[in-house]
């Protein structure tokens, strides 16, 4: 198998039943695997809520890490559009040509600094660095911060011995705190001062939610963005006709970005709370249990995507779920979008070559089954 | 020459003219309010919803079966719903209204 292969281990569950079972932490999880079943789900937010308890929704669950709510993301209609209206604007950002200059120097110091080198370890050295050094200009902080985010290392819940690590988490939280103090002491442009200063139905956003917001700012763009980084990077070192093609025909990034997103699929999954009796997939599932709705499984559904398991890059009708589906679909997907885009650019512009020297994949486990989504370490030499 | 008239969600109305290209892209480089075309008009993001307005409804066709899927679950759905990265611009569809879904 190549290094850059994600084979979709759903297919035999997805074809016979349409659902898959998992346990995590005692708290079991029924999955929704085909594409119209997880958008039917994802459409469904009153009967498969978000807004349960703080944590549940994701999976592994975090509800023994942490009490305080992701914002808009795990809040239900109708608060959650007044929410998500108060941040869509600023998340739309990355469509602006300021904003897009600056991630083009993000990305190219990233590259100029790994072909310097030669011998880089993409996770860490690449990846990692690009995710923070963009994540400045999301919440439009000063640059240097970006060297702290990189210090906590590639998970901002996980350990290397732990799934979840709850020392790590208040790593997160406490500098969170800190920052809305700096901000409420000597307001700025920055995300955290916007927030402070915005109201919902009348009322000011309170220090919790606006933590809340931040949180979710942190944790959805991290192990998500690094992986598309990074197994972007390993496709193209096993597929240097694909790098020709775009160089010869640029107009087809565009649809390239798509189909890496569709194929990688850096989140497998989002939980959901039942919150009445209901079927998943004829499949009955009772009140208070969980189901997750499985982007990565949906993007593989045959149904759908003609050669599934195949990158096409210049699939044109891609009507991929990565970035979720419906109400609550990824508020950072802008930015993701416009980071892959700009990584792609220059990429044709300064690589010549990119080989794997070794890597350790990064396997998740769902119940019986086990899915790779990306790289605990990646070496490979730019030329 | 194709003209093209976007009703925005605020009543707004803008009419453009086009001979090539899809409607999202119009949109998007006049800045329609509304469209946003985020997944670049391969009928993943369902941000570049339009209703056609009735009378036009046979210029613009019907959706494609993949292209109906995405709207099927699209919270503001109509039966004149369509996804305007999907609709070509040509002399075709001249004259058709739009009404930008919220």
């Amino acid at each position: 198998m190549m290094k850059s292969e994600f084979p979709d281990p759903f297919e035999k569950e997805r074809l016979e039943k349409g659902f898959g079972e998992m346990d995590d932490q005692n708290d079991p999880v029924v999955m929704a695997l085909r594409h119209r079943d997880v958008r039917k789900c994802a459409h469904d937010w009153k009967t498969f809520q978000s807004g349960a308890k703080p944590g549940r929704i994701v999976i592994p669950s975090e509800v023994n890490i942490r009490d305080i709510r992701q914002i808009p993301f795990e809040v239900d209609p109708p608060l959650h559009g007044d929410y998500r209206a108060l941040v869509e604007q600023w998340f739309k950002r990355p469509l602006e040509e300021t904003y897009v200059t600056e991630l083009k120097k993000i990305v190219k110091t990233a590259f100029d600094e790994s072909l310097e080198k030669g011998l880089v370890e993409v996770i860490r050295e690449f990846s990692l660095v690009i995710q923070s050094r963009a994540l400045t200009l999301l919440l439009n902080v000063p640059f240097s911060e970006a060297q702290t985010w990189i210090s906590w290392g590639t998970h901002v819940f996980r350990s290397e011995e732990t799934a979840l690590d709850a020392d790590k988490a208040n790593i997160l939280y406490d500098y969170i705190d800190q920052q809305i103090e700096t901000s409420i002491n000597s307001p700025g442009k920055d995300f955290y001062s916007i927030l402070l200063a915005s109201e919902v139905n009348g009322k000011k956003l309170t220090k919790e939610e606006v933590k809340g917001i931040i949180i979710l700012t942190f944790a959805g763009g991290r192990d998500t963005v690094i992986n598309a980084i990074s197994n972007t990077i390993a496709y193209f070192a096993e597929h240097p006709k694909s790098l020709e093609k775009l160089r010869k025909e640029p107009t087809l990034i565009n649809f390239a970005v798509e189909e890496f997103i569709r194929y990688f699929s850096p989140l497998t999954h989002m939980g959901r709370v039942v919150t009445k009796d209901a079927h998943v997939c004829e499949h009955a599932v009772k009140a208070d249990t969980r189901i997750s709705l499985n982007w990565a499984s949906a993007n593989r559904d045959a149904k759908v995507f003609e050669n599934p398991n195949e990158v096409v890059l210049d699939r044109k009708i891609n009507p991929h779920v990565a970035f979720g589906f419906g109400t609550h679909n990824c508020l950072g997907a802008t930015h993701a979008r416009q980071l892959m885009k700009v990584l792609i650019q220059t990429l044709l512009e300064k690589v010549q070559r990119i080989s794997i020297v070794k890597c350790k994949e990064n396997i998740e486990t769902l119940g019986e089954l086990k899915r790779k989504v990306g790289f605990d370490s990646l070496y490979v030499n730019f030329k | 020459m194709a003209k093209i008239t976007f009703i925005t969600s605020d009543s707004e109305t803008k009419v453009l003219e086009a001979n090539s290209g899809n409607i999202m892209e119009l949109a998007v480089q006049n800045k329609v309010k509304g469209i946003d075309g985020n997944c670049g008009g391969v009928c993943s993001c369902a941000t570049c919803h339009v209703h056609v307005q009735p009378e036009y409804w046979e210029k613009a066709g019907e959706p494609s079966e993949l292209e109906q899927d995405m709207l099927e679950f699209d919270d503001n759905v109509s039966e004149y719903s369509r996804l305007s990265c999907q609709i070509k611009v040509s002399d075709t569809i001249d004259g058709i209204v739009l009404k930008v879904a919220k």
